[in-house]
């Protein structure tokens, strides 16, 4: 089997700060993985070398049989890598269901040859905001919304584009414990739906309840990779957690 | 949309038949400046409006169109000189070239030189990308005052023909082409604001890492966004020289260009095609007003004025100010 999304001895720096040094991480199709690591390790840097956000200086990223090194961000969303940004980005002067629209319009559009029509890309949005809880604030604007709404609608617009792989960062923040609940279960579903998850996440039960494998990353470098069970009692992983 | 397309050809003819009545001359002068404008601030939001990028640089665009028409209309009269004695018959035929040609012309002109600059600046962001927008203004200028076939810093004469078959006056004809442009202009900002391509300049005005990341090829609409702009400008400049009679290069690259069809907008609302329509209507009349009453040097102050006020009132323009309203009672 090949794997879905293969990262190889990935780099990046800004300035003369290393945030990455070398990481190594291969995803299956279908997987859930869970990426760890303390604040400030290069989770997030390591997300937007991926989905080109930032370009990484050294190593290779390939997709899909892809390599994605020189694509632009979107044109890594149109072969199907999506994420949500950490800090949600909302579009701010468009209303929630025309947020979802973007993705929709430029990503999923013409991905199957045929253009879709207008009443199947509402229906998809308002479905979508069906998913996340916010169906009653279609027609309002990001500014209306709570800190914790504005994370659902980050995740509603990442699966808006119907990837192959998800990165969701840190989408449960915030989020009381029902709310994670409920966020655990849609993200569940979409991966039995046959889409591969990456999940970010500071909040160990959750990470744990929904990881098949899981990667950790402490200053830039990976430092375990396999079984949740065993890699959360790996000697390294405890003194980079406890040792802090 | 053909609706729109049918009402706002309807409009416009009704605006020229009311405007013939009074048998008032000037009202057509005046009402060439007005319009000029609306085919320039509705030029210049699809730019800065819908995809957040400020251009400084209106006059460069309008006055490479007017400078295509100069330099095509002194070709034509010089086709003597210029041409090998066995063509110069067939150049007869077809120079001086008809106004409508010659904006198709402006047009493309302006078009590519909105595309070159938005393919070297749209790295640029915020101030960065309007500083550079001035500059190119700067540079054509330059050229132009430094280019002796279109007469220089000294300006050329282009002879406007008295009459225009059918109209009467040729001011008249260059009134209603202005208005042609216009329906043009607004037909287009209207059309792009539900489309698809409207969407795509609305994430990237709004956030551009966003729009990437939702499959936005920023970069494409961005080009699209400079070229339609840039050429539109460039179709409203082509038919100035005949309007005015005698360009200048301080005339061509005025600042009141840049600065009009940046106020306009943001007078009259920069997310929604009416409102450069009805900034334009508002503040172009009351600078015709006070052209005639005061003096034109009042207008530039005029625009100040309003622009400081509008960032307190109204900082989304007039067209924000009714939508905030209607937003504020759907939502009790
Ligand atoms: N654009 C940037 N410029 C400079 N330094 C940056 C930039 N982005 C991230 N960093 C630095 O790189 C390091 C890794 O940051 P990153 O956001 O990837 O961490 P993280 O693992 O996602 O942390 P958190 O759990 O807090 O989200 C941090 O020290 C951060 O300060
Ligand atoms: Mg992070």
């Amino acid at each position: 089997m090949t794997a879905l999304l293969s990262v190889q001895n990935v780099g990046k720096r800004f300035g003369g700060f290393v945030a990455l040094d070398g990481i190594n991480l291969e995803v299956q199709p279908g997987e859930r993985l869970g990426l760890i690591g303390p604040n400030g390790s290069g989770k997030s840097t390591l997300v937007n070398c991926i989905c080109g956000t930032l370009r990484n200086e050294q190593g290779s990223v390939h997709f899909d049989g892809q390599l994605m090194n020189g694509l632009a961000a979107h044109e890594r969303t149109h072969r199907g890598l999506s994420r949500s940004f950490q800090l949600p980005r909302p579009f701010p002067s468009l209303t929630l269901a025309d947020n979802l629209r973007i993705p929709m319009l430029y990503t999923v559009h013409h991905r199957n040859g045929t253009p879709l029509h207008a009443d199947n890309i509402d229906a998809r949005c308002h479905e979508l905001l069906q998913m996340v809880d916010l169906e009653k604030k279609a027609r309002h604007l990001p500014r209306d919304l709570t800190q914790v709404e504005m994370r659902k609608l980050e995740l509603a617009r990442a699966m808006a584009a119907e990837p192959k792989l998800l990165i969701a960062d840190e989408a449960m923040a915030g989020l009381s414990h029902s709310e994670i609940e409920d966020i655990l279960a849609l993200l569940m579903r979409l991966n039995e739906s046959g889409i591969t998850v990456i999940m970010i996440e500071h909040i160990m039960t959750a990470v744990m309840a929904f990881s098949q494998r899981l990667a950790v990353l402490v200053s830039g470098k990976k430092i375990a990779d396999g079984k949740p069970e065993d890699v959360v009692r790996d000697p390294d992983v405890v003194r980079a957690y406890l040792g802090e | 949309m053909p609706l729109f397309i049918l009402a706002s050809i309807v409009v416009a003819i009704v605006i020229f038949i009311l405007m013939r009545l009074p048998g008032i001359e000037y009202l057509f002068v005046a009402g060439y400046t007005i319009v000029q404008y609306i085919v320039l601030s509705t030029a210049w939001n699809i730019l800065g409006g819908y995809c957040g990028y400020v251009n400084f640089g209106s006059a460069a665009f309008f006055a490479l169109g007017a400078y295509s028409t100069v330099t095509l209309a002194t070709f034509g009269l010089q086709l003597d000189e210029l041409v090998p004695e066995s063509m110069a018959p067939y150049f007869h035929l077809i120079f001086p070239l008809p106004i409508p040609v010659l904006i198709v012309i402006g047009g493309i002109v302006s078009g590519i030189v909105g595309f070159g600059t938005g393919y070297l600046t749209l790295r640029l962001r915020g101030a960065f990308f309007a500083i550079a927008t001035l500059a190119l203004s700067v540079v054509l200028a330059t050229l132009v005052v430094n280019w002796d076939f279109v007469g220089g810093s000294g300006g050329a004469y282009v002879v406007r023909p008295g009459k225009f078959p059918g109209l009467g006056s040729y001011m008249q004809y260059l009134f209603l082409l202005m208005l042609g442009l216009a329906v043009l202009s607004v037909v287009l900002a209207r059309w792009i604001e539900r489309s698809r391509l409207g969407y795509g300049f609305a994430a990237i005005r709004d956030d551009e890492l966003a729009a990437e990341a939702s499959g936005v090829p920023t970069l494409r609409l961005k080009l699209i966004a400079t070229t339609l702009s840039g050429a539109l400008m460039g179709m409203a400049g082509a038919p100035f020289p005949y309007y005015i009679g005698y360009l200048a290069p301080a005339s061509a690259f005025g600042l009141e260009y840049a600065v009009n069809s940046i106020a306009m907008p943001l007078i009259g609302g920069t997310t929604n095609w009416i409102g450069p329509v009805i900034g334009t209507i508002l503040l172009g009349t009351l600078q015709q007003v006070t052209t005639v009453t005061i003096s034109s040097a009042v207008n530039v102050l005029l625009v100040g004025v309003l622009l400081i006020a509008f960032v307190i009132i109204a900082p989304n323009g007039i067209v924000g100010l009714v939508q905030e309203r209607l937003r504020a009672r759907r939502q009790k």
